[in-house]
């Protein structure tokens, strides 16, 4: 019974998702995984534990020739298994109807060899499902699963492949910074819609990187174009799960809730002492933004905390 | 140049749900619905560009009971040419969904369709990419851009590094992400001429698509609640309190 895993790369990289989806699936047997990517992608897959093989094929893929890859490869497999990611939920869904199974995603706990755990309505209820389908394809939130050790030497098998996509890719726009990765970051730093410009969000990071943070906003401050689209948490956004989610100037809406009910802690930094976020943060400050949080990054300098 | 676009009705998103005590679901008695957001920004999309001679059909589709004739209405107010309902009382598994509407791809052939990315009742994700696979079309999900140049169709999708841009050949199947439009409310003339429209009510049951579930709903439990800790005074006391923390986290 093994699992075959779609790993993520992202620009030539194995994305650290990737190794918590891995310890996700090895509770359901031995993992084979696919790496759609280059070569040193595969072999940094390889040292995962729990991973028995990696296939490698350097053909940067789009979901209709990817599903038509691993559809092939998936006849061997009883499970299928990728991240909730943009990337999983665009190809397994796809990959599903093809073999003609109903997919389980978004899982955050895995109850048994067919029992999932998966939120709905913006993780405002939890439906546990029983899927007692022959073959089965799930995605799971990376930030549910703890990740897995590495030091392993799996085999890695060179595919050929061949398949083209009817679509073709014709501009990535690439968010660049140096910032950790946010589904799987330690600490994340949000920002709302209050934080009122480009140069706002600079308050923002400048206290993300003494923390060695992630950078998170709200759709409104993404919609108001102050953060990068990639930078929105929430029900549309990324799911975190950080040890330590700082939301400055957010309101605490339903949506972006559902995109940090997995922090460990919420420190809350908002003007209105009714501000919804309140009612569930571990700690809160009162106050201005644009008064606290330099004065925060100051203290914080002078305790000599650098991450 | 015909567009097919599917819209779900589901509880409003602005209503906060509870979970019955029993476990048995989520209260949907007495609850205000309305047109999943994502599926409106579909819509929006349709009519934009039939506004810009792009296109010239609409056709939407939801798939549900009676009731979702309203959100039929609300597409058809919003510049909607002609509805259709699959109706059934039951709760369809998104396989269904996708199957269902792939019959009605077969009988319509619209060269585009459109759906929202996703339902914020189950937050699947999943219909657009099945439809996809079902009808072997090329797909572009979660699109904040579509552009339509004599047949030539690009897509900017938000994705988790970013953004990209497709182009697709056509028929392709496109998922609607928040920041595609505005949607438009219906003028009050336009709900009144919608009603005049054309929509047909068709019974699930003649398609003669399987519908039966492939997934035992075990339960429906709320989340872990949280609950409000401490308020602090001062800054210094708040960066003492990270403090704390990442050396706790450091110590691990
Ligand atoms: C279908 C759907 C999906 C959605 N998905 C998401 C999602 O994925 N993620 C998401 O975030 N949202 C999402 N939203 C939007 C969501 O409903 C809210 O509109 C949004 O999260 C609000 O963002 P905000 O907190 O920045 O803004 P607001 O709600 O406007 O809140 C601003 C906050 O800043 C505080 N403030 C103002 N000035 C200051 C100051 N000087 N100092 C300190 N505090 C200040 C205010 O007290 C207020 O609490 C979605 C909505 C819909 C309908």
């Amino acid at each position: 019974m093994s699992v075959l895993v779609l790993a993520e790369v992202d620009n030539g990289v194995l994305s650290p998702a990737t190794a918590r989806i891995v310890n996700a699936a090895s509770k359901l047997g031995p993992v084979d995984l696919f790496v759609p990517g280059p070569r040193a992608a595969a072999e940094a897959a390889a040292s995962l534990a729990g991973v028995a093989k990696v296939m490698v094929s350097a053909n940067s893929l789009l979901a209709d020739s990817l599903v038509a890859t691993l559809s092939e490869l998936a006849v061997l497999y009883p499970y299928m298994v990728a991240s909730a990611s943009s990337v999983g939920k665009d190809v397994m869904p796809r990959l599903a109807a093809k073999l003609d199974i109903q997919p389980v995603t978004d899982i955050v706990a895995i109850e048994g060899k067919n029992r999932f755990v998966r939120p709905i309505y913006a993780g405002n209820a939890l439906e546990t499902l029983v899927d007692d389908q022959p073959r089965h394809v799930l995605t799971f939130r990376a930030s549910a699963f703890a990740p897995a050790a590495s030091g392993n030497t799996a085999p890695v098998e060179v595919l050929e492949n061949t398949v083209q996509s009817a679509a073709k890719l014709i501009a990535a726009h690439r968010t660049e910074s140096d910032i950790p990765d946010l589904a799987t970051a330690q600490i994340v730093v949000g920002g709302g819609v209050s934080v009122g410009s480009v140069e706002g969000f600079q308050l923002i990071e400048k206290l993300g990187k003494i923390l060695g943070a992630a950078i998170g906003a709200t759709r409104a401050a993404v919609d108001a174009d102050y953060a990068p689209n990639d930078w929105q948490v929430g029900q549309t956004g990324k799911i975190i799960a950080p040890d330590l989610y700082i939301a400055i100037g957010i309101s605490g809406a339903l949506q972006h809730l559902a995109g940090i009910q997995g922090a460990r802690k919420i420190i809350a930094i908002n003007s209105d002492p009714e501000a919804p976020i309140l009612r569930i943060a571990d700690v809160a400050l009162i106050g201005d933004l644009f008064e606290i949080v330099p004065q925060l990054t100051a203290e914080l300098e002078r305790l000599g905390i650098k991450r | 140049m015909k567009i097919l676009v599917a819209v779900k009705r589901v509880v409003d998103h602005n209503v906060r749900i509870r979970v019955r005590p029993d476990g048995s679901g989520v209260e949907t008695q007495g609850v205000r619905m309305s047109m999943n957001p994502f599926c409106k920004h579909a819509v929006e999309a349709a009519v934009q560009l039939a506004e810009t001679g792009q296109a010239d059909e609409i056709v939407v589709v939801s798939i549900g009971p009676k009731p979702a004739n309203d959100v039929i209405l609300t597409a058809l107010a919003m510049g909607a040419h002609r509805g259709i309902l699959i109706e059934t009382d039951q709760a369809l598994e998104t396989l269904a969904i996708a199957k269902l509407l792939a019959r009605v791809v077969d009988e319509e052939k619209p060269d585009l369709v459109l759906l929202g990315k996703q339902a914020v009742d189950d937050d699947s994700n999943h219909v657009g990419q099945m439809l996809a696979a079902l009808t072997d079309r090329p797909q572009a999900t979660f699109a904040s851009e579509i552009t339509l140049d004599e047949g030539a169709l690009t897509v900017t999708r938000e994705v988790d590094y970013g953004r990209e841009t497709l182009a697709l050949p056509l028929p392709a199947i496109v998922t609607a992400d928040l920041r595609l439009n505005i949607p438009r409310n219906a003028a009050l003339p336009m709900v009144m001429k919608a009603r005049s429209k054309p929509l047909a009510v068709r019974p699930a049951a003649e398609f003669g698509v399987d519908l039966a579930p492939r997934l035992k709903v075990e339960k429906i439990s709320p989340p872990p609640e949280r609950v409000a800790g401490s308020r602090v005074g001062s800054v210094s006391e708040l960066a003492a309190i990270i403090a704390a923390d990442i050396d706790a986290m450091e110590a691990i």
